[in-house]
C-alpha cells in the first residue's frame, strides 16, 4: 500500500502539496472502506448464493421474482429490510455489551480481508506476518459472538454464546496446525509469498506437493468449517434446539452485521484455503491464461460452492461429536501430519 | 512516520491500555472486567506494533485474547447465577490493599526510573519472524523446550482433573 501511495504522490502536484501523513491517512480510509465495501458484496452475493444451491439441492427454485431474473436483487431488498427495522433491545438485557457485540464480530471479520491477497501483490496490507495475523484476528469474532449471547440474557442465546466459545476454542489448534506444515515448505508467512511459490502449474501447489500437505488440507477444511460455525458444526445457532443460537435477541442492522461477519467469513476461509493449498492466483497450467483474480476467485467461488453443499446435505452433529472430533481426530491427525512435513524437508531437502 | 505522530499513536494506544485496566480492576459486573481486559490486550498489541514487533503483536492477539480470554469468560460464565445479569466481585479490605497497592507502586516506579535502561533509536520496520525463530531454535532453546514440557504437564494434568470428576 506503502508503494501505491508513494508513487500516486509522485505523479500528482495536489498531493505534493499535502504532508506524505495527509496522503498515506486517506489512503487508509479509502482502504478500509475498499474492505468494507468488498466485504459486504461477498457477503451479499453468497447469501443469495446459499438461497439459490439451497433450493436447487431441495428441487425448489428458491428466490425468482426479486430484480427480474434469478432474484439477484433478493439480498439488497432483504438488507434494506433490516436497515429500516426497528432497533429493538430487550428491556433485561445488557444495553452495553449488546451493542458493541456485533460490531466486534464485524470487526474481526474486516480485518482479516485486509490481509488477503487476491492477486499477485494485489492486497490492501502486505504482512510480513500475512496467515498469522489473519488466524489471530479471526479468533477475536467468537468475542463478539460471546458477549452478544451473554449480553443478550436469554437462555438460548446464552447457550449458543457458550458453544461457540468451547467449539472455537478447539477447532482453533486443527487449524493452525494444518496451516503450519504449508508455512515449513513455504519458508514464510507472508501470503503473497506463499501465494508466488506456487507458481508454475498444478503440480506446485502446496496440496499436491507432499501426501501429508493434502492431508493437511483436508483437515484444515474440516476444521475452518467448525470455527465459521457451518454445518456440520452449527452448533452455536442449531436452528432446531437453540431457536437462533446467540444472535436470537437481536434484530435490523445489529442481527445483520453477525450475518454479514458469517457470510464474509465464508470468503476468509475459502480464499485461505485457496492461498495455502489451491495456488492462490495461479492457474493450473504452467502458464498464467487469464488474470490472477480471476482465478483465485473463481477457485474461492468453488469452495464456497462445496461448504454450501455440505450445508444442504449432512447433518449436525451433537456436542459430544464435535469435542471427539476435534480432540480425538484432527488434533492427533494434523500433528502426525505437521511431523510428517518435517520428516519430509529433512529426507528431501530443498525439493 | 513523523516523531508527532508516532507520539500520538502512542498516547492513545497508552490510554486505551490504561482506561480499559482501570475499568477490569474498579468494574463491579465481573463481566465488565473481562470484556475491559479485550481491550487492554488490544492496547498492549498496538504498542507491540509501535515497536515494529508485528509477531509479537499477533501473537498476544492470538494467544490472550484468542486463548485466554475466552477461557476467561467461560470459566465466568460457568460461574452459578450466570443467567441473571448480576454477578457482583465485592472490595474488602481497602485500607491494606491500599497500603500493599502504593508500596508496589512505589517500587515498581523506583525501579523504572533508576534502571540503566538499554535504549536505543526505533530503525526502520524489518522482519522479525525469521529471527524470532532462529533464535527459539538455538539460543533461546532450553527455555523454549522448558517451556514446552512445562505446558505439556499442565495439560496432563488438566485432563486427569476434569477425568476425574466426570468418573466420580
Amino acid at each position: 500500500m506503502k508503494e501505491w501511495v508513494d508513487g500516486l504522490v509522485e505523479g500528482s502536484s495536489l498531493l505534493q502539496s499535502l504532508p506524505i501523513e495527509v496522503s498515506y491517512f486517506l489512503a487508509m480510509v479509502f482502504f478500509s472502506l475498499v474492505a468494507v465495501g468488498w466485504m459486504a458484496i461477498c457477503a451479499l452475493f453468497f447469501v443469495w448464493l446459499e438461497r439459490k444451491v439451497s433450493a436447487r439441492i431441495q428441487s425448489r427454485l428458491g428466490p425468482v421474482y426479486v430484480g427480474g431474473r434469478f432474484g439477484w436483487a433478493q439480498t439488497p431488498a432483504d438488507a434494506l429490510k433490516l436497515l429500516m427495522k426497528e432497533d429493538l433491545v430487550p428491556e433485561s438485557a445488557d444495553r452495553l455489551l449488546f451493542n458493541i457485540a456485533p460490531a466486534i464480530a464485524f470487526m474481526a471479520t474486516l480485518l482479516t480481508f485486509v490481509a488477503i491477497p487476491i492477486g499477485n501483490g494485489l492486497v490492501i496490507a502486505d504482512l510480513d506476518i500475512g496467515i498469522f495475523f489473519i488466524l489471530a484476528v479471526s479468533s477475536l469474532g467468537v468475542i463478539g459472538i460471546i458477549m452478544g449471547g451473554w449480553a443478550s440474557n436469554s437462555k438460548w442465546s446464552l447457550y449458543g454464546g457458550m458453544r461457540a466459545a468451547s467449539q472455537i476454542v478447539s477447532y482453533e489448534i486443527p487449524v493452525a496446525l494444518s496451516l503450519i506444515g504449508v508455512v515449513m515448505i513455504a519458508g514464510t508467512l507472508n501470503l503473497v509469498e506463499i501465494g508466488r511459490g506456487q507458481a508454475g502449474g498444478i503440480w506446485n501447489w502446496y496440496l499436491f506437493k507432499s501426501p501429508f500437505l493434502f492431508a493437511a488440507g483436508i483437515v484444515y477444511f474440516i476444521a475452518a468449517l467448525a470455527e465459521v460455525n457451518r454445518t456440520p458444526f452449527d452448533l452455536p445457532e442449531a436452528e432446531s434446539e437453540l431457536v437462533s443460537g446467540y444472535n436470537t435477541e437481536y434484530s435490523g442492522m445489529k442481527f445483520a452485521f453477525f450475518f454479514l461477519a458469517e457470510f464474509a467469513n465464508l470468503f476468509v476461509i475459502s480464499a485461505v484455503a485457496v492461498v495455502m493449498f489451491l495456488g492462490a492466483w495461479n492457474s493450473f497450467l504452467p502458464w498464467q491464461i487469464l488474470p490472477g483474480p480471476i482465478w483465485f476467485l473463481g477457485k474461492v467461488f468453488f469452495l464456497v460452492l462445496v461448504i454450501m453443499w455440505l450445508r444442504w446435505t449432512l447433518p449436525r452433529l451433537r456436542v459430544d461429536q464435535l469435542m471427539h472430533t476435534c480432540w480425538k481426530v484432527l488434533i492427533p491427525i494434523s500433528m502426525v501430519l505437521l511431523i510428517g512435513v518435517g520428516v519430509q524437508m529433512w529426507l528431501f531437502p530443498g525439493n | 512516520m513523523s516523531d508527532e505522530i508516532r507520539l500520538g499513536v502512542f498516547l492513545g494506544f497508552g490510554m486505551i491500555t490504561l482506561v480499559s485496566g482501570a475499568v477490569v480492576a474498579l468494574a463491579r459486573t465481573i463481566i465488565y472486567s473481562v470484556f475491559a481486559l479485550l481491550f487492554t490486550f488490544f492496547g498492549v498489541a498496538g504498542l507491540y506494533v509501535l515497536l515494529h514487533a508485528d509477531f509479537l503483536a499477533a501473537t498476544q492477539v492470538m494467544i490472550y485474547v484468542g486463548g485466554i480470554l475466552v477461557l476467561l469468560l467461560f470459566g465466568v460464565m460457568l460461574t452459578h447465577k450466570i443467567a441473571t445479569v448480576q454477578l457482583r466481585s465485592a472490595s474488602m479490605q481497602r485500607g491494606p490493599a491500599a497500603l500493599i497497592c502504593g508500596g508496589l507502586l512505589a517500587l515498581l516506579l523506583y525501579v523504572i526510573f533508576k534502571t540503566p535502561w538499554p535504549v536505543k533509536e526505533l530503525g526502520p520496520a524489518t522482519p522479525t519472524v525469521q529471527r524470532i525463530g532462529r533464535y527459539l531454535m538455538t539460543d533461546y532453546l532450553l527455555a523454549f523446550e522448558v517451556i514446552s514440557v512445562l505446558l505439556f504437564a499442565v495439560l496432563v494434568g488438566a485432563a486427569l482433573m476434569a477425568r476425574r470428576e466426570t468418573n466420580r
